[in-house]
């Protein structure tokens, strides 16, 4: 479960986040839907801990990831907007690196390794070094990295970037696995298609604020509106959201 | 700890698959010295043999003035060419290049040299370049000693003892030890060295901070759970392996140039062997860790490639001011300079290479000066990465 209690961020005059609250429940996938610049990575980045709030408490299973940085990362899996990968070295020893640093070795570090490979369909390019990856073996080997210690939580800032449609379908299916199997799911993205397919519920924010917070139907009939974009439109009112 | 090794294990592996490091790191940092300085002794020795073993060639005009002087000059070994030059013809000669030293007899000498009056002779080269101010040199003293024997001459016609005119007799005492002389050619040397020690870990340092936030992995490695003091420790150990690699190669580049160099033909020689290359490896050991964090500090504030390469490039630079400052005020070995890294490595390989004893002391100091800098510039780094400006 990944909670945050009245999250604020300002960097210099901007004010990036203001006092954004919501919960991601196990066992569910949950959206974080803003227009580009809503403050979503902000948010994002301050719950996996490399940003540090101005105030508010950002928890993962309760665990305040300020406090106990250590013990709460060990129960998150991240994969940041920007997902590099090492050039020189192999997905299996990129992945690798990663699950070391997680403090999972030996025999349980090949055995998930093998699992994640057999889930992702990694096979044809594992030995290979990441240099000339597509984009889809890209994101295969980083979402690898960042599930390669089984965490219960999982946060992803705008996954689909940059897929192509096969791409994007796998993703979709590896995350309705994760949610299948109890974790909990927690995503940014400003497609509204991929929100509406995939998530239990969602997390509209606009001008560093929390606008919405509820599921997809719910939204849907609070507005009036037929499709999830229409209502996304009616709740931001004017100018997007961008602040 | 645990994670201090993973780290540094990744950045040792993936940086020897990286072929622009392992050019900077184990051939260019370490032989670009050792090359430069066979290829200088080289040509110094083949200047000194120019000078000493080729016979003198000047240009004379004028020579039928004074048969005796010619006579002289060809009896010293003097090749002659003999041109009938004005002297703006022999100016217009040296400075074409066409003559590189012209003796000018002028017709008054023979009337002068009976009359024992002083009689000109004009000598007219070009100072500028040091090869024919060596040949004007030595034609110059081959004049004065003409002219010293015929005073003698002169003097012992008249019934005067010669010896009355050389009230002083100066005898040159040249204290310079073949070792001593060694070392003004070889005070670069040292600077070679600690330049390969900086270049072994230039990429790496670049790869390891700014590579890491320019390809993306940066923010995913700093939501790991893991100590960033294990991060940065992980990374500057692994440039300090490189840097290690590096010096040893520089060393074993310089021992191996110093064997084929004939140091012993321009009368010097250089206490340089395996055993002293050890030792070497020894005094500059600290200096690894020093230029390990102080790149991985300042590679740490860039935002790409580009910028790391830039600021590094003037890091590679800075052993060299206080290695030139001493030089300028011709510092000598003392306690107090122990402290200051890069001089104090620089003195110590100094005194080692002149076979002079050093003071065990002075080791000490040297190397807890250059650690402790080394500690001072990883808690920075380390404090830097905790900040959230590191994600960029």
């Amino acid at each position: 479960m990944i909670e945050a209690k009245n999250l604020s961020k300002r960097f210099g005059a901007v004010e990036a986040v203001r006092d954004i609250s919501f919960v991601a429940r196990d066992g569910e996938i949950t959206g974080i839907l803003g227009a580009n610049g809503a403050g979503k990575s902000t948010c994002l980045r301050m719950l996996y801990g490399v940003l540090t709030p101005d105030s508010g408490l950002a928890c993962i299973d309760g665990m305040d990831i300020g406090g106990e940085t250590s013990k709460a990362r060990a129960h998150l899996g991240v994969l940041p907007h920007a997902a590099g990968l090492y050039g020189n070295l192999t997905a299996r020893e990129n992945i690798h690196y990663f699950g070391s640093l997680q403090g999972v070795g030996g025999e349980r570090l090949a055995s998930r390794t093998a699992e994640l490979v057999g889930i992702l369909g990694m096979e044809s390019f594992i030995e290979r070094r990441a240099k000339g990856f597509s984009q889809g073996q890209r994101i295969k080997t980083a979402l690898a990295r960042a599930l390669i210690h089984d965490p219960g939580n999982i946060v992803l800032d705008e996954p689909t970037n940059g897929l192509d449609v096969m791409a994007i379908r796998n993703l979709r299916e590896m995350l309705l696995a994760l949610k299948a199997q109890g974790r909990c799911v927690l995503f940014s993205s400003h497609v509204m298609q991929e929100v509406a397919a995939l998530c239990d519920r969602v997390v509209i924010i606009g001008h560093g604020r929390v606008l919405a917070d509820a599921t997809v139907q719910s939204i849907r009939e609070r507005s009036g509106a037929p499709t999830l974009e229409e209502a996304f439109l009616q709740v931001l009112g004017d100018g997007a959201g961008v602040s | 700890m645990h994670a201090l090794f993973t780290v540094f294990g990744k950045e040792f592996l993936e940086n020897l698959r990286d072929r622009r490091t392992l050019l900077s790191a184990l051939l260019f940092g370490p032989l670009f010295g050792p090359l430069l300085f066979g290829l200088m002794v080289s040509r110094m020795l083949n200047q000194s043999v120019v000078e000493s073993d080729e016979p003198l060639r000047i240009t004379l005009s004028g020579g039928e003035h004074a048969p005796g002087l010619t006579r002289y000059l060809e009896s010293q070994g003097v090749k002659l060419s003999v041109e009938n030059l004005s002297e703006t013809e022999a100016r217009a000669a040296v400075h074409g290049g066409r003559a590189q030293v012209v003796v000018i007899i002028p017709k008054e000498f023979a009337a002068r040299f009976i009359a024992a009056t002083p009689a000109p002779v004009l000598l007219v080269a070009d100072s500028t370049d040091s090869q024919t101010r060596k040949i004007a040199d030595r034609a110059r003293n081959i004049l004065g000693a003409y002219a010293s024997s015929i005073a003698q001459l002169r003097l012992q016609a008249r019934g005067v003892n010669p010896l009355l005119a050389a009230p002083v007799a100066v005898n040159d005492v040249d204290v310079a030890t073949p070792t001593g002389r060694a070392v003004v050619v070889l005070g670069f040397m040292t600077y070679f060295v600690l330049f390969a020690v900086l270049m072994g870990g230039l990429y790496l340092a670049i790869d390891s901070t700014a590579g890491e936030r320019e390809r993306g992995s940066l923010e995913a490695l700093l939501s790991l759970p893991v100590p960033r003091s294990s991060l940065v420790g992980g990374k500057i150990l692994a440039t300090c392996a490189y840097m290690c690699i590096s010096l040893a190669l520089s060393l074993t580049a310089f021992v191996c140039v110093f064997r084929f160099v004939p140091l012993e033909r321009l009368g010097m020689s250089a206490n340089l062997n395996p055993g002293t290359a050890l030792i070497f490896f020894a005094i500059c050991l600290p200096f690894v860790p020093l230029g390990a964090a102080l790149m991985t500090f300042v590679a740490s504030f860039t935002r790409s490639y580009r910028e790391a390469q830039t600021y590094l490039t003037a890091v590679l630079l800075v052993p060299t001011l206080p290695i030139a400052f001493a030089s300028i005020y011709s510092l000598k070995t003392r306690s107090a300079l122990m402290f200051i890294p890069s001089l104090s490595q620089h003195l110590l390989m100094t005194s080692v290479l002149k076979d002079e004893p050093i003071a065990a002391l002075d080791v000490w100091v040297s190397a807890g000066a250059s650690l402790a800098a080394a500690l001072l510039l990883m808690v920075l780094t380390a404090r830097h990465w905790r900040r959230e400006t590191m994600l960029g």
